[in-house]
């Protein structure tokens, strides 16, 4: 069970804390408290947990394929220089227009970044998981050339050369939603996705050819799917899904610029890989996804809490998070290998699919 | 542009290109040994980062450069382990599992670094090495003879690897069960401890790639190998499985990052130009892969976790 995946993680970081000099109860409940106390936190939340559930639906569509996408970081780079391009473009457009216009940049350029890699894979057998950590650095240098040079707000190319954007177009901004807090659409707009794309995995037929091609890819090509073209969409859709999170960083950002330090980190959060423990976590599932993100990106907003009260740096979460990865991959083999020793029938679940992959 | 064809810039740039290439190398030839028999570990990354932190805090406290290289390793060591646990005995997914690996070390090295370090001190690492003789030959010394005694290492294991990996039994057993386990398993091959000695090996040159690239720079920080742990396992593939093929991609890497540099000094480059320059990489290890996979095949059992009962 991941529940347990998690709870084990957590007793590690409790142990962790105490080698540190923290009190455990007291740091967890300062996170707890700091991600989750009252509405401006929740708020904050939600908002952290936005690029993760939207990463973590394409995590979801990709691995449900069998396709292994880390190139979670890379395509949100490159949905938020498109969506960019957009603003840059088109300032003028009304706002009901413009909006759109930039978030479907977003799904544009994340779906780019996915298909090369996934036509790469197709048609010419490189290995997913090289080509987009290579797209990651190709990205990555694409966003600092462009911000430092033909996109680079006049303002510092001449002043203080931060590399960044000028403020975008106020068509462009992300609507707040009603209610005293932060929180914008683009929320909304990722909880959305997160229900169509369950319609897609489970309602469309193209859903069920990625699922088949991920459960056996030689009996799907049997079957007479086109495996190739399914392979290319499931990374297409995972690639948009996280361009789509890119997007709504800028435009829902307090700076409404598109700002880096040189580093996807820095822009991303590391939501590209992340999001891969969501999508774990919540089981492949685009739905369970979404508490699954609430939850993470609640650990990661209280994890500056969880700092200022215990004085254990937030990074603490980044490493809990790995060990989540971990426990979850191994307990679910853990759980099965039990199960099957007691003679129970095996079931389907999240980690099988991964396994499939040929 | 005539400024960089002197013989100066060359100097500058096989050297250092020679010495920003070693950290690759090391992690590399690692990877190369683990995914010979079937072990694929995105984890190098994260294992770096904590060899580096490790050997960056015991030079620190020690002020001994060959205490924090042993740490590194020994740090590495024990991921292998971990990631043995995992993968072998667990046969949990490799991908995932080394994405898991790769955030726990980017988390726990940042962690341990801001609670036990806090701000970016200087170490000192070792003083370089001129090899007696070739050293003092005009220019081909400074290229190649005046190194640290890491960059030599590294460079030495290459052909200690390949002979290990084609000349010895043990070479033979990881290469057949990278090639089909259940075969190895059926001559009295043990799978499961051909894979953990060559995660070890890996986990281990992972480690130590992260506390040369510490010493090499002098400094710790945050995400310090940013992303040079998957680039290494790029270069396997790039290499094509053989350790002259992945010293090749470690150079070529090496090079191109010290050309960068050298360009940026002589003012040729602006700072946004550069970074297009740094993508040249990245985009030719893409180009090779696709060459790669229509000519070689990888082991043949890559990624897939070994069970015998089936």
């Amino acid at each position: 069970m991941p529940v347990v995946a998690v709870m084990a993680a957590f007793l590690v970081g409790g142990v962790m804390l105490l080698m540190l000099g923290a009190n455990p109860i007291e740091g967890y409940g300062a996170l707890l408290d700091g991600a989750f106390g009252d509405a401006d936190a929740l708020a904050d939340t939600a908002l952290k947990s936005m690029p993760l559930l939207l990463v973590g639906i394409g995590i979801c569509i990709a691995f449900r394929a069998s396709v292994i996408n880390i190139g979670g970081e890379g395509q949100m780079i490159a949905g938020a220089i498109v969506s960019t391009l957009v603003a840059l473009g088109l300032p003028d457009v009304h706002r009901v227009l413009l909006v759109p216009l930039v978030l479907l940049g977003g799904l544009v350029g994340g779906a780019i970044w996915g298909a090369i890699p996934g036509a790469l894979k197709a048609y010419s057998g490189v290995n997913e998981i090289l080509s987009t950590i290579m797209l990651n650095i190709v990205a990555v240098q694409l966003m600092n050339f462009l911000l430092r040079d033909m996109i680079m707000d006049p303002y510092e190319k001449d002043g203080g050369r931060i590399p960044q954007t000028q403020r975008l177009s106020d068509n462009s901004d992300l609507p707040l939603l009603p209610g005293d807090t932060r929180l914008h659409i683009g929320v909304l707009v990722a909880l959305a996705m997160a229900v169509l794309a369950w319609v897609l995995l489970w309602r469309t037929s193209l859903g069920f050819r990625l699922r088949a091609v991920g459960h056996n890819s030689a009996a799907a090509r049997y079957a007479g799917m086109p495996v190739k073209r399914t392979i290319v969409a499931a990374l297409t859709f995972s690639g948009a899904m996280c361009g789509l999170a890119g997007a709504i960083l800028v435009f829902g950002s307090e700076s409404h610029r598109f700002v880096t330090d040189g580093s996807s980190v820095g822009f991303t959060g590391s939501a590209g890989f992340n999001g891969i423990v969501t999508a774990l976590f919540g089981g492949l599932h685009p739905l369970w996804t979404i508490p699954s993100s609430f939850f993470f990106g609640g650990l990661l907003f209280g994890a500056n809490a969880m700092q200022r009260a215990v004085q254990v740096p937030a990074a603490l979460i980044v490493a809990l998070n790995g060990l989540v990865v971990v426990f979850v991959v191994s307990s679910d083999r853990l759980r099965r290998a039990v199960g099957e020793s007691l003679g129970r029938e095996r079931k389907p679940s999240a980690g099988g699919d991964v396994e499939a992959r040929s | 542009m005539t400024d960089f064809f002197t013989m100066a810039s060359l100097v500058f740039v096989v050297g250092s290109g020679i010495r920003l290439a070693t950290p690759f190398l090391l992690a590399g030839l690692g990877e190369t040994i683990g995914q010979r028999s079937g072990v694929l570990n995105l984890g190098v990354d994260g294992v770096m980062l904590l060899g580096a932190f490790g050997a960056y805090w015991t030079i620190l406290e020690t002020r001994s450069p060959v205490t924090g290289v042993l740490v590194g390793l020994a740090v590495g060591l024990v991921m292998g382990i971990v990631y043995g646990v995992v993968t072998v005995t667990l046969r949990a997914e490799q991908g995932v599992s080394g994405i898991g690996i790769f955030l726990f070390g980017l988390g726990m090295s940042d962690l341990l670094f801001q609670k036990k370090v806090g701000t970016p001190l200087p170490i000192r690492g070792f003083a370089d090495w001129h090899v007696p003789v070739l050293s003092d030959i005009p220019k081909v010394g400074e290229m190649f003879f005046q190194h640290s005694v890491l960059v030599y290492l590294a460079f030495l294991l290459v052909p200690v690897v390949a002979f290990l990996l084609n000349r010895t039994t043990f070479g033979l057993n990881v290469r057949a069960v990278g090639e089909n386990p259940a075969a190895a398993d059926s001559l009295g091959v043990s799978v499961a401890r051909v894979r953990y000695t060559t995660i070890l090996l890996a986990n281990g040159l992972a480690g130590l790639a992260g506390a040369v690239l510490a010493i090499e720079l002098g400094i710790f920080q945050q995400n310090l190998t940013n992303g040079q742990g998957f680039i290494a396992i790029a270069l396997v593939y790039f290499g094509a499985w053989r350790p002259v093929g992945v010293m090749g991609g470690a150079l070529l890497f090496g090079m191109v990052s010290a050309t960068v540099l050298q360009w940026k000094t002589l003012g040729l480059v602006s700072g946004a130009t550069s970074s297009l320059t740094a993508m040249a990489p990245a985009v030719l290890t893409i180009v090779a892969l696709v060459v790669i996979s229509r000519t070689v095949g990888q082991p043949a059992a890559l990624t897939r976790p070994f069970d015998r009962g089936r």
